[in-house]
């Protein structure tokens, strides 16, 4: 049976609700009319001219190689952090939910990262890999790999990429961890006793049972990939070697903080906030189908 | 200490009703500038001295980041109607600074509306000619301004048996004297090399006997025997603003159509000349030769000269604080190299640096401060100081003057190099300085297209097309933006 609460109190519901409406309205709502309505003019930076201008700003950057080719990076950056960041989680939470001697310290370290503020840890990651000064640029240098991510593109890529999902792992892991710790043992035992090898028992038991907590992450690392990776870019890269990370978030910030475009920024603020609404709503309707609550 | 309550009381009453009767309130001056570190305290020190010099103004200095989070804080105070009376701006911004006309109040209004004397002929014209208007009208302030020259490693140059006293002037002889030193330093390398292996063998053998504090003493002499071993000619920091723009004026050729700008907002980048990708493609090719080694954005170049590991190094003239604390070795500087078949060159270099802009939206009295503090700020001791603490040009010629009389460039030539070098010739309208909008990102842009270039993944003539067909969107948008 459904339990209810019945508030006798008609008003004390709404005020309750109150402080997380307010705060959605003024932090995410309002900022994204105000960019909707930005985006169709273009303003100096000081505001002393505002013209009217309909879709120029859309015009402009779809026709703009720089932000066509931000998109592309985009699409590869975001994937590959999610890709990684969701693979690498799950592989070490099925390894940490074994009874093994000191797995309480394993999982600690491992949720550690989450703890580094994100700008902290891609200096971290910049440093280590610093062509000049890093310690893992020397042991690659030794082993004959020409690392300078501040020229190679690729290896520019691959850095941030890295450093991106690294952040997320603990927060995947957290999550992919309560999950397998939620599966009743008696299914996997079961399963044992009928002689499902543990390959087998983890895909057809443990990975559909866990078929939610991996379609909410898929959601939460695909919002994160898009928006909260400004950090690690704007820290390690800058966008560059030559545009080679230049992904939207940052070509966002970029523009309106460097360039002072206000009008460009707002657009391509606009059309990123239609691609991750349309990924959410396509995960929504055609992957949820295959979840199984 | 206790107070009887009616005492408290009535002061209280006083100063709520009287408050200028108590206290003879200065006008207060806000001033946003960029500069972090020990040139925050010099600035500092100079707000200090003028608000100790009179008591009419109070000038508060407040340091907001870097030159970019310095501008945005004051846009986005000037767009909440709370703006600084003086902002400091970088020099790339000059363009967006003079295109936002009801924002900001230029300096020659400033200065005559305050009945204050102020004379635009006192200034280095090479230096306010940059924030100027074709009609000769002073725009904003010029505060602390550079030009890149040539940085040299004398004991380079003397192990190489070069003179010491005879840098190189032109792009060949840059070339030359590389191919020298590295070579010089190839001997070096192959002589050490047996000393080093015998020095590690030791080492091992001191450490099997245990006698670890000689051990330690071995690695201080290997680490003495390997340093300063230079393995490539030159470096340079600033790329774009040295090797672009300070190469177009020094070789007296255009940067953009209407004389960089000055002249009209329909400007077109021309930087993509043969002059251009000649000189480019020339240090992409050297570098395989360890000519030419590229040390990334901005100025983290710099350690690769202080290191010892280039000889030579085009950097800002205000590089030398930094350079005097880093370098181990005697340093020298001579005037940027140019090519000696380039009919213009040498031409004079522009400057780079910042400006303080006067932002609108204050009383007659205040702006009366603002000219007071310009003239504090002009004044030669305090101009004289300011260039010998930093390495920043002076802005006035009496400055100058004054530096001659103390004899301060015989001591320290260096610091002439620069003025030499920036007044060489009258300026043309190719060496003026530049007037681009969205300059910022044409900056960024340029990184990105030289480190492709010197990644061989495009020719100089395919990337500065490139280049310059981008800009050129850019310099559209800016025109649309502001017609």
């Amino acid at each position: 049976m459904e339990k209810r609460v019945i508030f006798k109190n008609k008003v004390l519901p709404y005020f309750l609700v109150a402080p997380q409406i307010i705060i959605t309205l003024v932090f995410f709502i309002w900022p994204a009319f105000m960019a909707l309505y930005q985006s169709v003019l273009r303003e100096d930076p000081f505001g002393l001219k505002t013209v009217f201008v309909g879709f120029e700003n859309f015009k402009y950057i779809f026709t703009d190689p720089i932000y066509l080719n931000s998109i592309k990076v985009t699409i590869i950056f975001s994937f590959s952090v999610a890709a990684i960041a969701m693979s690498a989680a799950l592989f070490l939470a099925v390894m940490a939910d074994r009874t093994i001697r000191g797995a309480t310290t394993y999982k600690t370290f491992i949720i550690w990262p989450y703890a580094v503020a994100p700008v902290a840890s891609a200096v971290i990651w910049y440093f280590l890999f610093n062509p000049s000064i890093g310690m893992f640029s020397f042991f690659l240098k030794a082993i004959g790999i020409d690392w300078n991510f501040t020229l190679n593109g690729r290896q520019a890529m691959v850095l941030v990429i890295i450093a991106a999902a690294w952040k997320v792992i603990s927060y995947n892991f957290l999550f992919y961890l309560a999950g397998l710790q939620a599966i009743p043992k008696s299914f996997i035992e079961a399963a044992a006793i009928d002689g499902a090898s543990p390959a087998k028992r983890f895909w057809t038991i443990a990975f559909p049972l866990l078929s939610p907590t991996v379609f909410f992450l898929l959601v939460m690392n695909m919002v994160y990939a898009f928006f909260e990776t400004f950090g690690v870019i704007h820290a390690i890269t800058e966008g560059g070697p030559n545009e080679a990370t230049n992904i939207m978030v940052f070509k966002i910030y970029h523009d309106f903080f460097r360039g002072l475009d206000l009008g460009g920024s707002a657009a391509q603020s606009v059309i990123l906030m239609f691609i991750v609404i349309s990924l959410t709503v396509i995960q929504f309707r055609y992957i949820e189908r295959k979840v199984h609550y | 200490m206790k107070l009887p309550k009616g005492t408290l009381v009535a002061a209280l009453i006083v100063l709520v009703l009287f408050p200028a009767s108590v206290l003879a309130e200065p006008i207060t001056i806000n001033w946003w500038f960029a500069h972090g570190g020990r040139l925050g305290e010099k600035v500092q020190e100079i707000v200090a001295d003028f608000n100790a010099s009179q008591s009419d103004y109070k000038v508060v200095a407040t340091y907001k980041g870097n030159y970019h989070d310095t501008m945005m804080a004051g846009i986005a105070a000037f767009r909440a109607k709370n703006p600084p009376h003086v902002l400091q701006v970088f020099e790339v911004g000059t363009a967006t600074m003079m295109a936002a006309k009801g924002a900001i109040k230029p300096v020659y209004e400033v200065m005559s509306e305050s009945g204050l004397p102020f004379d635009p002929k006192a200034y280095l014209p090479t230096v306010t000619g940059y924030y100027t208007t074709s009609e000769g009208k002073m725009l904003s302030m010029p505060f602390n301004s550079s030009t890149p020259v040539l940085w040299y490693n004398k004991e380079a140059f003397k192990y190489a048996g070069l003179d010491l006293d005879k840098p190189p002037r032109t792009w060949p002889e840059v070339a030359d004297y590389s191919r020298k030193i590295v070579a010089a330093y190839a001997d070096q390398a192959t002589k050490i090399e047996p000393i080093v292996k015998a020095l590690k063998e030791a080492k091992a053998a001191l450490e099997k006997a245990e006698m670890k504090d000689n051990a330690a003493k071995i690695d201080e002499i290997l680490a003495e025997t390997q340093s300063g071993v230079i393995t490539a000619g030159f470096s340079t920091s600033w790329i774009s603003w040295i090797q672009i723009e300070n190469f177009s004026a020094w070789h007296n050729v255009p940067i953009g159509t209407k004389a960089n700008g000055f002249d009209g907002l329909d400007t077109q980048f021309v930087f993509n000349s043969p002059l251009h990708v000649k000189h480019i493609q020339q240090l992409a090719d050297w570098q395989k030769e360890k000519i030419f080694v590229y040390g990334g954005r901005r100025n983290i170049g710099n350690g690769l000269f202080s290191s010892g590991q280039v000889a030579m190094h085009t950097e800002s003239s205000a590089g030398y604080a930094g350079f005097k604390k880093t370098c181990k070795f005697e340093l020298g500087t001579s005037m940027l190299p140019y090519w000696p078949d380039a009919a213009g060159a040498p031409q004079n270099t522009i400057i780079g640096g910042a400006s303080l802009w006067v932002l609108q939206g204050h009383s007659p009295e205040e702006y009366k401060g603002v000219a007071a503090f310009f003239n504090h700020l002009s004044k030669p001791e305090v101009q004289a100081d300011w260039h010998e603490f930093t390495g920043y040009l002076p802005i006035t010629l009496a400055a100058y003057d004054l530096k001659k009389k103390q004899g301060f460039y015989e001591k320290n030539p260096q610091m002439e190099t620069a003025l030499k070098q920036m007044t060489l010739n009258a300026p043309t309208e190719n060496s003026r300085g530049l007037r681009f909008g969205n300059f910022v990102q044409m900056r960024d842009i340029m990184y990105d297209t030289l480190e492709a270039i010197f990644a061989e993944q495009k020719t100089a003539q395919q990337g500065l097309d490139e280049a310059a067909e981008k800009g050129n969107r850019l310099l559209r948008k800016f025109e649309r933006d502001n017609k």
